[in-house]
């Protein structure tokens, strides 16, 4: 947990020696309190201050990356229980799995398809990050040989999934520098596992079922034996449990700051007989509460969209709102003479706007105008949307050449603005819409015809 | 060092709200609320009643639904006491939410007496409890939802939606026939206290009342919903009296009028087969608002509502 100026300040010599370079001690507090400067600036500080510093400079969850590259996973460092108390910051890594029993054309195929997968969505790209490779035929040599291919032919970072250390071996030998992780250790294999995981410094995942003090009890022994890099599956047998274990485990690592639960954590769905959308329930449950990986090892097309779309809204930040482009955009297949309609860059605002326009059958051009991802009426309070600005906007935009007549429809919240948009756009009539966009479509139909 | 648990107990309790009348002969009741803990924590307080899913069965034929949905339905759309039993023998709905859509002046103005004969019948028909949604705020609402209250004296519906400004008639129609009403606010917990005071300051007690935190749909405002539920769940548990009310998602109608979920896999190969993509888009966002505390999840796609009654058994701890 962080510390404040004051409690940092009780810790230090204060007799303002200057030795660190600030004035006082106290002022040194203030900028190590700030992470703006670092204890070893001072030459006098006891071995407890360094301790009890230390350990409140190092985040309650670690930081965990898998992989090299441009697709290199980041998970953990999270630092609330609510996303409102701040925001969520690593999205839950996706893991499609496949086996080293599968022809290598199939698994080429599926790896294109996993790399494939990519919707862009209020100016992201939402994509799969892992693939989870499954050792299927016991032989160590064909699950060396796939891991190698893999990771020479893909950029996704892989994780090896085997519980026999022996056969995982010459695997991780072979993507070693590719830093795959390994899944996983169990009450049996820790041993051998957390050797693998040492000398290669790859991540490991720890897996136990059981209570969650088993789990305790394991991870504790593994960052005993030297690794760092840990992730946690607990039991998911049910989504009670999921959901119990994975909120223990992410509250005692922030409000016990206990190491032993101080890392990511692992679902794993899929293995059973339960249909897709079960599954894809059961990642919905993972997403919202706290997993920071889910591996599927049975997954459809169609899944991708919703669940990548849920993750981004979980993820989003609530203090920064997502922003679509400002650009003027084609709902349906407008013309010269369809509707022309203005509103903010709130990606929500510029999705539910859109949507209502789709749904009223007449198509119309949406010009979307840059508003900090603030909403009409809230952008308009911080003079952000304003009638000058926006005229001059769409004039900017072109919107003249969009459309051959020259209406424009405003916000019904922000009919105040027309007046400064007239003036702003001469020759151009500024129409005031409804107020809810839920009301778009009957005032297409009525004030278009 | 050996984990312990750390488990947190908290001062507010959500009341239980029943919904329907036991008055025998195979009609049912609904229990809803009664939570002592954050959703489904299991471990350090008690969850009373499971969350229930509504099916929708709107008054007519809903025309603006796209083919998946009106699938179930096909031969009852304009039927809406046998679509309502269907909804309840077939696919298991634990109460209705029938959408008066009809009433709408631009959707065929029904009259306010032809809405409560329907109330009557299919309450009559069906035996289960009964949501009973206007048309939207308007008078034609007030008047509406005030004739089938009258109709369904006693029956203990849930009216839907009070919102500012147009709260009052619909106060005094539950509190005159005994019903319950849904207070909507737009994704604001603030928004939702001051409505649940203002509608307690007429005499409806805060035990009659379920809060509609108003539902984005997956992709459209999820996140607000979620998080503003999360909130108001804290405060209530927290000791808030204002903010301790069970809390209702219209998830199917915020669901199935997205793009993601009206277009093919024609018009969007990279999307996916659309059925299933259209059934995981209403049943994500039910998920993910039952795990942030709703206590009534009104859905469309019975297909969709099983998956997640499942969910909400499992999540129940049963059959572990």
């Amino acid at each position: 947990m962080a510390l404040t100026g004051l409690q940092i300040f009780k810790l230090l010599p204060n007799t303002n020696c200057k030795d660190c370079g600030f004035q006082t001690c106290l002022a040194f507090a203030m900028k190590l309190a700030a992470r703006q400067a670092e204890l070893d600036l001072c030459p006098h500080a006891s071995e407890e201050a360094k301790e009890i510093l230390g350990a409140a400079a190092t985040p309650p969850i670690r930081l965990v990356k898998i992989g090299t590259g441009p697709r290199e996973v980041t998970v953990g460092e999270e630092t609330v229980l609510f996303r409102h108390d701040k925001t969520f910051y690593h999205a839950t890594a996706i893991a499609l799995s496949l086996t080293d029993t599968m022809p290598d054309d199939e698994i080429a195929q599926r790896i294109s398809e996993a790399e494939g997968i990519n919707f862009e969505r209020a100016g992201e790209n939402l994509t799969v990050n892992l693939l989870a490779l499954l050792s299927e035929s016991g032989n160590a040599e064909r699950y060396a040989e796939t891991a190698r291919k893999i990771s020479d032919e893909s950029g996704m970072p892989l994780i090896l999934c085997s519980d026999d250390p022996q056969l995982l071996k010459p695997a991780v030998d072979a993507c070693a520098v590719r830093r795959p992780m390994i899944y996983a250790a169990t009450e049996k294999n820790w041993e051998s596992m957390a050797e693998l995981a040492r000398s290669f410094k790859v991540p490991l995942a720890v897996r136990h079922h059981g209570s969650l003090s088993d789990l305790h009890d394991l991870a504790s022994k593994i960052r005993e034996a030297g690794v760092e890099d840990l992730v946690l599956e607990p039991g998911a047998g049910t989504l009670a449990m999921a959901l119990e274990n994975q909120t223990l485990i992410r509250r005692a690592a922030l409000e016990q700051s206990d190491k032993s639960f101080g890392f990511p954590t692992l679902v794993r769905l899929g293995g059973g007989d339960e249909g897709p959308l079960t599954v894809s329930s059961a990642a919905t449950l993972a997403i919202c509460k706290y997993a920071s990986i889910v591996i599927l090892d049975r997954y459809e097309p169609w899944m991708f969209l919703p669940l990548l779309t849920l993750r981004q809204n979980i993820y989003t930040d609530p203090q920064k709102p997502l922003q679509v482009d400002p650009v003027i955009y084609a709902i349906g297949e407008p013309g010269p003479d369809s509707p022309l309609a203005v509103t903010t860059n709130f990606s929500l605002t510029y999705f539910i706007v859109s949507t209502e326009i789709e749904g009223s059958g007449t198509p119309a051009w949406l010009a979307i105008v840059e508003a900090e991802g603030l909403s009409v009426l809230t952008a308009w309070s911080a003079g952000k949307f304003g009638g000058e600005l926006v005229g001059k906007r769409l004039l900017e935009m072109g919107v003249e050449e969009k459309v051959s007549h020259r209406k424009v429809i405003i916000p019904g919240y922000i009919a105040v603005i027309q007046g400064e948009m007239e003036d702003a756009m001469p020759g151009w009539e500024i129409l005031v819409g409804p107020e809810e966009a839920g009301d778009i479509p009957a005032y297409l139909k009525e004030v278009w015809e | 060092m050996a984990f312990e648990i750390t488990t947190k107990t908290w001062p507010g309790k959500i009341p239980e709200i029943t919904l329907g009348k036991d008055k025998g002969g195979g009609f049912r009741t609904v229990t809803i609320g009664g939570e002592e803990t954050l959703p489904f924590h299991h471990f350090e307080g008690r969850t009373a009643n499971r969350p229930v899913i509504a099916l929708e069965v709107p008054d007519s034929d809903p025309e603006n639904w796209i083919e998946l949905a009106k699938e179930p339905y096909r031969d009852v759309l304009d039927n809406p006491v046998a679509w309502a039993k269907r909804a309840v023998d077939d696919f298991g709905a634990d109460l209705l939410c029938l959408h008066l859509r009809g009433a709408h002046p631009d959707r065929g103005d029904r009259s306010a007496e032809e809405c409560a004969e329907l109330v009557r019948t299919v309450l009559d028909e069906t035996r289960v409890p009964l949501i009973i949604k206007g048309p939207g705020p308007s008078d034609k609402q007030n008047e509406v939802l005030r004739k089938c209250g009258e109709a369904a004296e006693g029956e203990g519906c849930l009216l839907a939606s009070a919102v500012e400004g147009h709260y009052q008639t619909l106060v005094a129609t539950a509190i005159a026939y005994g019903h319950y009403l849904v207070a909507e606010t737009p994704i604001d917990v603030n928004l939702a206290k001051q409505l649940n005071i203002l509608i307690s300051e007429m005499n409806l007690p805060p035990q009659r009342i379920v809060i509609d935190p108003l539902t984005g749909g997956l992709g459209y405002g999820l996140e607000y919903t979620y998080s503003v539920m999360e909130r108001i769940r804290l405060q209530g548990l927290g000791g808030d009296p204002m903010l301790q009310m069970p809390m209702i998602c219209f998830v199917g109608e915020e669901t199935w009028k997205v793009k993601e979920v009206k277009t093919t896999a024609e018009d969007q190969p990279d999307w996916g087969d659309q059925r299933g993509r259209a059934l995981l888009w209403e049943i994500g966002t039910a998920v993910s608002l039952l795990i942030s505390g709703a206590g009534i999840l009104v859905m469309r796609h019975p297909e969709a509502a099983a998956v997640v009654r499942k969910a909400v058994g499992e999540l129940m701890g049963e059959g572990n």
